[in-house]
């Protein structure tokens, strides 16, 4: 495989991992402001304990794909930027705010009435963020982003203002909001009464993923026609299949009370998900114009990036497993 | 006041914010490694509430530095694409490494932070020594990029094509060294000087409190072994400066006319017009002495760069001289602290002391945002010193207006939180009921 599939590979990779850590932290805040019920305190206290120690670790996902991107195709990344610089900005916005109030939240909390005030930011920055994430992901697949002699020829509104690239921000949501109810499953093992509460969220997120899956579905055939085609491939069945098998199984394990099998199942169901993506949009970074090939830098600097990320994911993998093993040992399978 | 001026300002006013939140992520892990390697010595419990109450704090700071920066690592395709296009292939690598890093310093704070009870005692303080070492990594790569940008190295323009990409010498380019070195430094001086002036002034209070007593032991010995090695790196970089980029050094200095046995120019009031220097204080021959170590010597004025060349000399200038005069005060009072430990052995806590200690608090602080500054601005017109203009690097977004008004209104309410939260964690909660005995 040459470097910039590789290196293409390892984007896409951080993102699925990004996607499953963070991705579930996002979820987390959407819980905490939509936490209801007689236990709500406590839902709201299981979503903290399961965050704290690892969210700003869980974030770092996001800059690897960021820097990555930058450092091997840096046109992809400046024309990205530019045609998606008003849904970006919107996104660092988000980004900030979530993480500033949720350390205020903890350290500001005198008393219930300002401790709900920065929830409720904190939970709104929650939602908010994934939705634009989707946006900015359903306009890179869209193929509205016109790169025309090395010039961006298509605006600042292309591809993420469009319906498809609305329904993949409700989607991108549904996914976090499920990821995340499902984990909390697990990590409320030893309390039933809550672990019931996040079961039945779970259920319903997971319920509502299938009508929005639907409609991403008929809307690509319009909204990102390119992607739409390559899912008659000879992998396309099998992903599908897989993908449903997952969701599917999910729900099922769920319902009978098999969390940790349900854990495993949506982490497979999101894995499959994103990865069926770029499949679809391989070997494009924004369809129809820009390639990993044709933005890739020079060997040189690729060479010594991808030794630079196989030496980090040296450092990177044991201290992440001393994390989880630290904080989540308990719950790890 | 155009959609670049906002661009520039939103760029400043981030990299003016996160470097406050970089600073204190660079220093504070150290502090705490300090208190907690001193407690696993002596197993004086104090100094294990004293890492515990200082993790709290951190936590909060290195939080928001870590979305600020988070912000920057956004606005650097956002504001600047071409920019990023042209060097991201040159000098992305120490970015990735900074990643990297800074995934480290994460994992190892999250462990540090919320492991207290689940770790020994010397496994939970090697944790804190991870983050130490990790943050003051993380603020090393950074600072390679800037220094890149100052002296760029290790690629070829063929027909104005980026060819021949040496990443590694890109990194090592010959500003690196210097800046790296003054940038931690800083770091460390400003935090130990932030720290000591919040312990002087419950100490002010009540000189007896033991916790207090430690924690300004600890923070004054970082800020007082720190500033002498700074003002020597300083020296240096400013040799270094003054010959790899004369521009950025005459303005620094406000040194207008090229000539042998210039002075060194304080304060005043440049005017580019008439190139001179008005109401300033001169010391004869000191500006060679500085650059060229021998008072005969000639130094580059901004008279021997092209007029669209030149920074904003006022800017540049007055920045420098705060960033010198927050310096060499910092200088002052830890040699009359290491004066007063000199003499009777023991933790200095004359009043006047802890009340300059208390003033002196912002003062490293101060010479980060100036000295930042003075580098930044002191290198315009040029994003890439001598190779690409800034204003050629700018986004073709219009409206900026919209986003710097945005980030600036998030920033300040950010700002003011912080403000509120830190003074209450220390205010309310502080042990003055531990005394000594």
């Amino acid at each position: 495989m040459a470097v910039e599939h590789t290196l293409g590979a390892v984007i896409l990779a951080a993102l699925v991992v990004y996607a499953l850590s963070g991705g579930a932290d996002y979820g987390g805040g959407m819980w905490d402001l939509l936490a209801w019920g007689p236990r709500a305190l406590r839902q709201r206290a299981a979503i903290e304990h399961a965050i704290a120690p690892i969210w700003e670790a869980n974030h770092v996902w996001l800059i690897l794909v960021i820097v990555v991107l930058f450092t091997a195709f840096p046109r992809a990344f400046a024309v990205i930027m530019t045609a998606l610089h008003i849904p970006m900005t919107a996104i660092v916005l988000g980004i900030v705010l979530r993480g500033s109030t949720f350390v205020f939240r903890k350290y500001d909390a005198q008393d219930g009435a300002v401790h709900r005030r920065w929830s409720t930011l904190f939970g709104a920055a929650s939602f908010f963020t994934p939705f634009v994430l989707g946006l900015c992901l359903g306009a890179l697949a869209s193929g509205e982003i016109r790169v025309i002699d090395g010039r961006l020829a298509s605006g600042f509104f292309a591809g993420w203002t469009r319906p498809f690239a609305v329904v993949c921000g409700l989607f991108a949501q549904g996914l976090f909001a499920f990821l995340a109810a499902t984990y909390l499953t697990v990590d409320t093992e030893r309390e039933p009464d809550l672990q019931a509460d996040f079961r039945a969220r779970a259920l319903l997120a997971g319920l509502l993923l299938a009508p929005a899956a639907a409609l991403t579905f008929v809307l690509a055939r319009d909204g990102a026609p390119q992607i739409f085609a390559k899912l008659t491939s000879w992998w396309a069945p099998f992903l599908v299949a897989a993908t449903s098998a997952c969701a599917v199984g999910a729900l099922a394990t769920l319902w009978y009370r098999r969390f940790r099998w349900a854990r495993a199942a949506a982490v497979g169901q999101v894995t499959l998900i994103l990865v069926g993506w770029g499949l679809a949009q391989h070997p494009h970074i924004v369809v129809p114009d820009l390639t990993l090939s044709n933005t890739a830098t020079v060997a040189s600097t690729l060479d010594a990036l991808q030794s630079a990320l196989a030496l980090g994911a040296v450092i990177l993998f044991p201290a992440f497993g001393y994390l989880f093993y630290i904080f989540k040992r308990r719950t790890i399978v | 006041m155009n959609d670049f001026f906002f661009a520039r300002s939103q760029m400043a006013m981030s990299l003016g914010f996160h470097i406050i939140f970089a600073a204190v992520g660079i220093g504070m892990p150290l502090l705490m490694a300090i208190a907690e390697g001193l407690h696993l010595r002596r197993r004086e419990p104090i100094l294990l509430d004293l890492a515990r109450r200082w993790a709290r704090g951190t936590a909060i700071l290195f939080a928001v530095g870590a979305v600020s920066g988070t912000v920057l690592s956004f606005e650097l395709g956002l504001l600047w694409p071409s920019f990023m296009e042209y060097a991201g292939g040159i000098i992305g690598m120490p970015f990735s490494l900074e990643g990297f890093a800074f995934f480290t310093e994460a994992i190892f704070l999250g462990i540090y932070l919320y492991a207290w009870d689940r770790l020994s005692p010397v496994v939970h303080w090697l944790a804190g020594i991870v983050v130490a070492v990790s943050g003051m990594l993380s603020g090393l790569f950074v600072v390679t990029v800037n220094a890149w940008m100052n002296a760029p190295t290790g690629f070829e323009l063929v027909d104005g094509r980026v060819t021949k990409i040496d990443p590694i010498a890109a990194m090592l380019n010959p500003a690196s060294l210097q800046q790296v070195i003054h940038m931690t430094l800083a770091a460390y001086v400003a935090t130990g000087f932030a720290v000591a002036a919040v312990h002087a002034f419950f100490l002010l209070r009540d000189r007896s409190t033991v916790f207090h007593r430690r924690a300004l032991g600890i923070a004054l010995t970082v800020a007082a072994v720190g500033i002498p090695l700074q003002i020597v790196s300083g020296d240096m970089i400013a040799r270094m400066v003054a010959e790899r980029q004369p521009a950025k050094f005459a303005a620094m200095e406000a040194h207008y006319r090229t000539g042998a046995g210039a002075p060194i120019t304080i304060g005043g009031i440049p005017d580019d017009a008439t190139m001179t220097t008005r109401f300033a204080f001169r010391i004869p021959w000191g500006l060679s002495v500085l650059a060229q170590g021998d008072a005969r010597a000639s130094v580059r004025g901004l008279d021997s760069i092209p007029r669209d060349e030149w920074p904003n000399t006022r800017i540049v200038h007055w920045a420098f001289d705060l960033m010198v005069a927050a310096g060499f005060a910092m200088l002052i009072l830890a040699a009359w602290a290491g004066w007063l430990w000199w003499r009777r052995r023991r933790l200095p806590d004359d009043r006047w002391l802890l009340r300059a200690l208390v003033v002196a608090g912002p003062f490293g602080l101060i010479a980060i945002e100036a000295g930042w500054v003075v580098t930044e601005v002191g290198r315009q017109p040029w994003i890439i010193y001598g190779v690409m203009r800034t204003a050629d690097a700018v986004t073709p977004m219009p409206g900026l207006v919209l986003p710097f008004v945005t980030f600036t209104m998030v920033y300040l309410f950010l700002s003011l939180v912080l403000v509120y939260v830190l003074r209450r964690e220390f205010l309310e909660t502080h042990p003055t009921s531990i005394r000594s005995g």
